[in-house]
């Protein structure tokens, strides 16, 4: 170990900057698929209508 | 929130947060005992209040849902369920780390700790729970006095430290021991940390909160497809 504790501090911030953009991450992914979802929808919806 | 009000607050907590790490590793010495790894306290309480902030909001929202039927309320709720949620598992994940070094082992059972991890358990059956109710304005009501009464668990977390002997270090901050245990130039990195991850949890909020709205209209016009 070294004498300073450097290593694990490292994984420390390593584990907080990782979990925040694994959650950015499939935030953006849904929301991406909801508006696919959304679109596609209201295609369906207006091609009923018509 | 417009778009460009979300962007500017981004881009703000991303600047906010560089100049923060920077302060952190450039300004701030080692810590006499701990030596650099007590820097993941910056990180660790911050996540511990944002998480705590998340689920006040949570809990007020749904108690004003469930008053006016609103479902915005809802929807507010959820997103800052969510987003406390990331928090809690950065706040246990970097507690974890700290503990390795520091107390030798990567968790215990003692009361604090037990309590953080119920409360995360107890939010993520919150966020499970919506996905098992179809009934919009049912989902709204149970899971609204879940998050309600849940938040007596983030006040036990909070208190724990009071209220039993644990491995968990006591209180730190000034404002709980009336000063003299923590470095000025420390706990003022823990506080700045904290602004910065509240304004990026604004951002975070508000685009789970249009997400949620989102998936609520499509719920709607499947609704409506369905009983043509």
């Amino acid at each position: 170990m070294d004498q300073r504790n450097f290593t694990y501090m490292f994984y420390g911030f390593a584990a907080a900057w990782l979990i925040l953009a694994l959650y950015v991450v499939s935030l953006v992914s849904r929301g991406r698929k909801l508006s696919e979802q959304l679109e596609t929808l209201k295609r369906t919806l207006s091609q009923e209508k018509s | 929130m417009n778009d460009k009000v979300l962007l500017a607050l981004g881009v703000a907590s991303a600047l906010y947060l560089v100049r923060n790490l920077y302060t952190m590793f450039m300004v701030l010495p080692d810590e006499a005992a701990q030596g650099a790894i007590y820097r993941i306290m910056f990180f660790h309480i911050p996540s511990w209040f944002t998480c705590f902030a998340c689920f006040l909001a949570s809990g007020v929202a749904s108690a004003f849902a469930i008053w006016k039927k609103n479902f915005k309320g809802d929807s507010f709720a959820v997103a800052a369920t969510e987003v406390g949620l990331a928090f809690t598992f950065i706040g246990l994940a970097t507690g974890m780390i700290w503990a390795k070094i520091i107390w030798g082992i990567w968790w215990t059972w003692d009361a604090r700790l037990t309590w953080a991890f119920i409360t995360a358990l107890t939010y993520a059956g919150y966020l499970m729970m919506r996905n098992m109710i179809d009934d919009p304005s049912e989902r709204m009501r149970v899971t609204g006095v879940l998050s309600i009464f849940s938040f007596t668990s983030v006040v036990i977390t909070y208190k724990a430290i009071d209220w039993w002997r644990t491995q968990h270090p006591g209180a730190i901050l000034s404002f709980r021991t009336g000063g003299g245990n923590t470095d000025p130039a420390m706990e003022s990195m823990i506080y700045q940390n904290w602004y910065a991850l509240m304004l990026l949890t604004v951002v975070l909020v508000m685009l789970r909160f249009r997400q949620e709205e989102t998936r609520r209209e499509i719920e709607g016009m499947r609704r409506l497809a369905f009983t043509r």
